[in-house]
């Protein structure tokens, strides 16, 4: 018997809004980070699901799977390249003291 | 005739050359560049005008020529503004008048203008104003001249703000300026019109012969007169304000302003017969509709009164000037009103006798007042009072201006008395009540310039500061070149030359005209000998015995006074105040409003651009999370 | 009996996911919230596994499990202090983030659960093999990635520039 994949979705679905609450809650910049990946990861997953479930012939879920996890890897990064100067500046890398561009 | 184009194309050049380049050359090398320019273009014009009067006539009449006329832009297909050179008998006429005045005004310029601030630009504005005159009498077509006479006006705004630092200066270009542009208003609303009902702007197709123009417009009336009669009198209008008809005239006394060759090129010579000049062109036009002529008549009779009185008591030597200039440009426009055919023998003399006038009194006039430019540039002052008695110090001045004023009184052999004759003869011929009225302005005019004369070189010897002394060369030639003219002009078989219909007038002196103006002229100037030839308290007297009147013509009878009533408590109180408290009210606020609400809403808002990066995912969020419930509840 | 083991791994896995991913963005702990994490993504990955997407699997263990979670934990030793690692979370943003996951979820979760879905095809899918994987994913033709995956290369490379670009001392 196969899993009802709505299952897979309300487990993307929980995984994406505690990256959502993560993302507003944190101050620390690498806590924002990592519930973004959080959200990247049930993104993937609802993409792998619905490709594996509705359309087993054709393959854009998986790339599109493949090629997230990339630009998700290229991301990380470039975002802890950024946070790494920006601790070596202010010495701390709270998002609340990040608005010098307003002042 | 094609090098005609020299005559145009080269003062434009001077003037660009000038203004460009005028700072970067000596004082000297730019009055002598200009100069020379329009020495050039003097000949040519004489060429022009030997070549054009020797070509034997076409079945009696002197053709016109058009070497150049090419299609400017194009309304419609019949309706189109073409730029051209027309060369007709008083086009021609006019070429010699305005090369000959401009380049005695340049010579003089020379001297009198010697080391003034701007003495470059002064001779760049020469070359425009030239420029721009030149263009005006060769038009082809009204829009042509329409556009050269509003580039007049520019030029003789610029010159008489010459001085833009003297407020008086300032404030008189202004008003010769706003004036002008004012009856330019009826001008173009007349152009118009006129183009609307005969589908053509140029002269050729309006003239021609066989009431063209009254076919095309039969018909149409509007507010009882018929459009041809308001349009051909809109027309009027623009030359009436240009020529300083009354009430139009107001600022030509102000434009007086400018430096003195500039009033005797523009304000005594030529620009001001622009409007005679837009009359005699459309002359066939105005035939047709009898009631403008009446019109002008009119208007140029008043005008000539009204300045020959106001010219009696002015004691600013180039006021009295400017207003003998309107009432003189005022003797052409009554010679052209009471013109009742196109054949110079019967009825159309007015015609032939206006552009006479105009050739002989341009030249008069420039030399009155190159001659009162001399005196100024004696004494440093405008004020008869400051002078008297100068015939001693500037012997070449006075025998000049001497010449001058015997022209324009009327008396014979000098140049104005035939001219003159000729327009008496004409309103004679028109009615008795024409003919006496101009022969007592024509006496007038003899007295106020008698007092002028002996204003200047008799009477008093006021103090002087140092003595006065003769100008240079460069300006007694101008003036003894023009006194020549003046004494030979009358000479000129003018009817061979220019009449209404083309053909050869011989002119004959009507004895009994003749002999009546010359006698009112005499008996004027033994007045003016009696009361100013010698000082005496006799001028004060009667001004006594006529306070009323002395103070009214003194004061111009207050034209500008009332001009100012009607523009600031009538126009400016009533109607533009109502006019700026909309627009700052109403408009402004308006969009006022806009910007309010705009800063207000903004001022509101600015919170969510808050830097934070937190907040705007929760925007985003909850924002996505709206739509898609509405995309829901509107969809599902 | 297969599916059944299939089925027993399925919610196991679903189970440890959902209660890591809450705790991953609960903790107060940098350190541990990134641990966490490192399940989450494991989680992840059996999933792949269990979908029959073994390349997926393999990448996401290899790229998330090996590369950036290594990242995270290393900046995180780099940026904070001893004693440091902990935060508290204000209580106005936490009623905003609670607000919006919340909305958010109770959004999805009605359309998940009020939408209905095409027919499960699960059954005629099979597994993909590294041999179509690696045609389709350097193939021009139609529906293969060659584009694509020359620009996240190039990406790539970028990123490398712009990492030691921005993180080099000056």
């Amino acid at each position: 018997m196969e899993i009802p994949f709505i299952y897979y979705l309300i487990v993307s679905g929980v995984m994406f809004f505690a990256g959502v609450y993560g993302f507003i809650a944190r101050r620390n910049m690498l806590a924002i980070l990592i519930s973004l990946e959080l959200m990247l990861n049930a993104v993937d997953i609802n993409f792998a699901v619905f490709n594996r479930y509705l359309y087993p012939g054709a393959m854009e879920g998986f790339f599109f799977t493949l090629f997230a996890i990339a630009i998700a890897a290229a991301e990380t990064a470039i975002a802890i390249a950024i946070i790494i100067n920006i601790y070596r500046n202010i010495k701390n890398i709270k998002s609340d003291n990040l608005d010098k561009m307003k002042n | 005739m094609d090098y005609s184009i020299v005559i145009l194309a080269l003062p434009f050049l001077m003037f660009l050359t000038l203004a460009l380049a005028g700072n970067k050359m000596s004082q000297k090398f730019a009055g002598l560049l200009g100069t020379t320019g329009l020495l050039v273009i003097t000949i040519l014009s004489y060429m022009v005008t030997f070549q054009y009067f020797g070509m034997p006539r076409v079945e009696g009449v002197r053709e016109a020529l058009m070497p150049y006329n090419f299609e400017w832009l194009s309304f419609t297909d019949k309706l189109t503004i073409n730029l051209g050179i027309l060369l007709d008998p008083i086009s021609v006429m006019m070429l010699v008048v305005i090369t000959t005045v401009s380049l005695m005004v340049h010579i003089y310029s020379m001297g009198y203008m010697h080391g003034e601030k701007g003495f470059q630009r002064y001779y760049a504005f020469l070359s425009l104003f030239t420029f721009s005159m030149l263009g005006l009498v060769v038009a082809t077509n009204i829009f042509q001249m329409y556009i050269f006479w509003e580039l007049v006006g520019v030029s003789s705004y610029l010159l008489i703000g010459f001085y833009y630092t003297k407020p008086a200066a300032v404030s008189a270009s202004k008003k010769a300026f706003i004036v002008t542009r004012f009856a330019d208003l009826g001008f173009l609303i007349g152009i118009l019109l006129l183009s609307f009902y005969t589908e053509t702007f140029s002269f050729d197709q309006l003239t021609a012969e066989g009431g063209f123009f009254l076919t095309s417009t039969s018909g149409a009336t509007f507010m009882g007169c018929s459009v041809a009669s308001w349009a051909m009198a809109l027309i009027f209008m623009g030359g009436a304000g240009k020529s300083a008809m009354f009430p139009l005239h107001i600022w030509l006394p102000d434009a007086m302003e400018g430096p003195t060759p500039v009033s005797a090129l523009i304000h005594a010579a030529t620009m001001v017969v622009a409007g005679v000049y837009l009359v005699a062109r459309l002359f066939p036009v105005y035939l047709s509709v009898p009631d403008v002529l009446e019109l002008i008549t009119w208007v140029g009779a008043i005008t000539a009164l009204y300045a020959a009185i106001v010219a009696c008591v002015q004691s600013d030597i180039k006021r009295v000037l400017a207003f003998s200039t309107i009432s003189q440009i005022a003797f052409m426009m009554v010679a052209l009103g009471v013109c009742t055919s196109m054949i110079p023998g019967e009825g159309g003399l007015g015609y032939m006798a206006s552009m006479f006038h105009l050739f002989t009194h341009a030249m008069f006039k420039a030399l009155l007042f190159l001659g009162a430019g001399a005196v100024i540039h004696a004494v440093h002052s405008n004020e008869m009072s400051d002078m008297g008695g100068l015939r001693k110090y500037l012997p070449i001045t006075h025998i000049t201006f001497l010449i001058a004023c015997l022209a324009i009184a009327g008396i014979p052999p000098f140049s104005g008395f035939f001219s003159k004759d000729e327009i008496l003869a004409a309103a004679f011929n028109k009615s008795t009540f024409w003919g006496v009225w101009m022969t007592v302005v024509a006496a007038i005019t003899a007295f106020y310039m008698f007092r002028l004369y002996f204003g200047i070189f008799w009477g008093k010897e006021a103090k002087h500061e140092h003595t006065p002394h003769e100008s240079p060369a460069t300006m007694t030639v101008p003036l003894i070149i023009l006194a020549v003219v003046t004494c030979v002009a009358g000479f000129i078989p003018f009817g061979e030359f220019v009449t209404s219909n083309g053909t050869a007038y011989h002119i004959h002196i009507d004895p009994v005209v003749a002999t009546t103006s010359v006698v009112c002229a005499v008996v004027a100037i033994l007045l003016a000998t009696w009361l100013f030839a010698k000082p005496n308290t006799k001028p004060e007297k009667m001004q006594a015995a006529l306070p009323k009147l002395h103070k009214w013509a003194y004061n111009r009878f207050y034209m500008d006074n009332v001009y100012q009533y009607i523009t600031h408590k009538i126009i400016f109180a009533r109607i533009s105040k109502p006019i700026a408290w909309f627009d700052r009210h109403i408009i402004d606020a308006t969009m006022d409003m806009f910007a309010t609400v705009t800063n207000v809403a903004a001022d509101k808002i600015k919170g969510f651009q808050s830097g934070k990066l937190q907040s705007y995912v929760w925007v985003y969020i909850v924002g996505a999370m709206v739509i898609a419930v509405a995309a829901m509840l509107i969809f599902i | 009996m297969e599916n059944i083991g299939n089925e027993v791994i399925f919610y196991i896995i679903a189970a440890v996911m959902l209660i890591f991913s809450v705790m991953t963005v609960t903790t107060k702990h940098l350190l541990r919230s990134a641990t966490y994490l490192l399940f989450v993504l494991f989680g992840t990955a059996a999933l792949y596994f269990q979908l029959d997407y073994h390349f997926l699997g393999a990448v996401q263990v290899a790229v998330y499990a090996g590369g950036i979670v290594v990242l995270f934990v290393f900046s995180i030793l780099l940026t904070q202090g001893l004693g440091q690692n902990k935060e508290k979370i204000k209580s106005s943003k936490l009623v905003l983030a609670l607000s919006a996951a919340i909305l958010g979820a109770v959004v999805c979760g009605y359309s998940l659960f009020t939408h209905i879905f095409p027919a499960s095809r699960y059954a005629m899918g099979e597994e993909i093999t590294m041999k179509t994987v690696g045609q389709v994913l350097l193939g021009s033709e139609r529906y293969q990635y060659v584009l694509p995956f020359e620009l996240i290369s190039v990406l790539l490379l970028a990123c490398i520039i712009g990492g030691i670009m921005i993180a080099r001392k000056r």
